[in-house]
């Protein structure tokens, strides 16, 4: 039977602004997920960092495995022709 | 000054704008005892942003008080430097925190009343008061949905919890006749159009109430007849004990600053 003592550990995504994206920016307990966002509200949100609250129970995300990093981050390494950095980008675009 | 501050008499608005600031201040303060000694840093947080949203509360009134009153006091002055019986908060604010369930049951109460009466402030002809209560009412308005999810929480929760959170509201519920019994002061503000019909605040209340206590799977103590008296500035022992812990840096460093 789950531990009832200690809370659920919830992950937080504020958005900033709209039109941004959510952003994870930390984690906290709580007993569910109404109280998780009331939590989220009192913790992150206190100088106006943003417009509206995404939580996640933490035990629903899927973390890649540190040990396949090799395998799965190296071979982007030498292919810098990914980076669209070959473009002349007009003045007048600005949050590229 | 304005034409609803002629007509209801300048010393009654002062008294009546202390009444609502009071007891925001008393509870904010209250509150703040809790800073470091929550159940949960989570709760620690709430509690302490509940207890600012109050004092910011108290800093808009009190500042106004002091300018009706016009004898050059400002908000830290009232703040720090009134006596207990120059307070005119009910008396229910002042109650201590008990356990964490005592302070929840408190918390409903006082934020039902207050988001009832700011909302019916905003429309007052004192268009300062409407201010101040347009601004406030948002805030009170998460308090209550903070407070109250806790006191399900607690009600519908473990026989352990139920039953502290039952005696803590069977111990403050009486408190709360005070805050609607309306004196001559209430009636003289609602009759201006300042302040709402107190009558008409506690049926509001009341409705707001019941649901809650029925989710929380709770008792709706009776209501009985009170002496309290906090509103003309008579106290329980306790204001006294507050005002000593707020009150001391002001007393002990007239003037301090930093």
């Amino acid at each position: 039977m789950e531990d009832k003592r200690q809370w659920p550990l919830y992950e937080v995504f504020i958005r900033a602004r709209g039109g941004l994206d959510h952003k994870h920016v930390g984690s906290l307990h709580a007993s569910d997920a109404r109280m998780a966002i009331d939590h989220a509200r009192d913790l992150y949100t206190r100088r106006q960092e943003g417009v509206s609250i995404w939580v996640v129970p933490s035990t629903a995300i899927v973390a890649s495995d540190p040990t396949e990093s090799d395998s799965l981050f190296e071979p982007a390494r030498d292919k810098i022709y990914r980076h669209p950095t070959f473009y002349d980008i007009p003045d007048e675009v600005k949050t590229l | 000054m304005s034409a609803a501050v002629n007509q209801a008499g300048s010393e009654a608005l002062f008294r009546y704008v202390l009444r609502l600031g009071d007891l925001s201040l008393v509870l904010g303060q209250r509150l703040g005892e809790w800073v470091g000694h929550a159940p949960a840093l989570e709760e620690d947080l709430g509690l302490a942003n509940i207890a600012l949203d109050l004092i910011g509360q108290a800093r808009m009134l009190l500042s106004y008080a002091g300018e009706i009153e016009g004898r050059g006091r400002d908000e830290d002055q009232l703040a720090y430097l009134r006596e207990q019986g120059a307070y005119f908060n009910a008396i229910l604010a002042e109650q201590p925190n008990g356990d964490f369930g005592q302070t929840i049951v408190r918390q409903v109460l006082i934020d039902a009343f207050q988001l009832e009466l700011y909302e019916r402030l905003a429309a007052s002809r004192d268009e300062r008061l409407a201010a101040i209560a347009a601004k406030s009412v948002k805030e009170v308005r998460y308090h209550l949905r903070y407070s109250s999810d806790w006191l399900i929480r607690l009600g519908d929760g473990t026989a352990e919890s139920h039953a502290r959170v039952q005696c803590a509201l069977e111990r403050l519920w009486p408190y709360t006749v005070e805050l609607f019994a309306a004196d001559e002061l209430d009636l003289k503000m609602a009759d201006s159009g300042i302040g709402p019909r107190l009558a008409e605040v506690q049926s509001a209340w009341s409705a707001r109430m019941e649901p809650i206590l029925t989710e929380a799977t709770l008792r709706r103590p009776a209501d009985r007849p009170h002496a309290w008296h906090g509103k003309r500035g008579q106290h329980s022992e306790h204001l006294g004990y507050i005002l000593a812990e707020m009150q001391y840096l002001q007393r002990a460093y007239p003037d301090a600053r930093w």
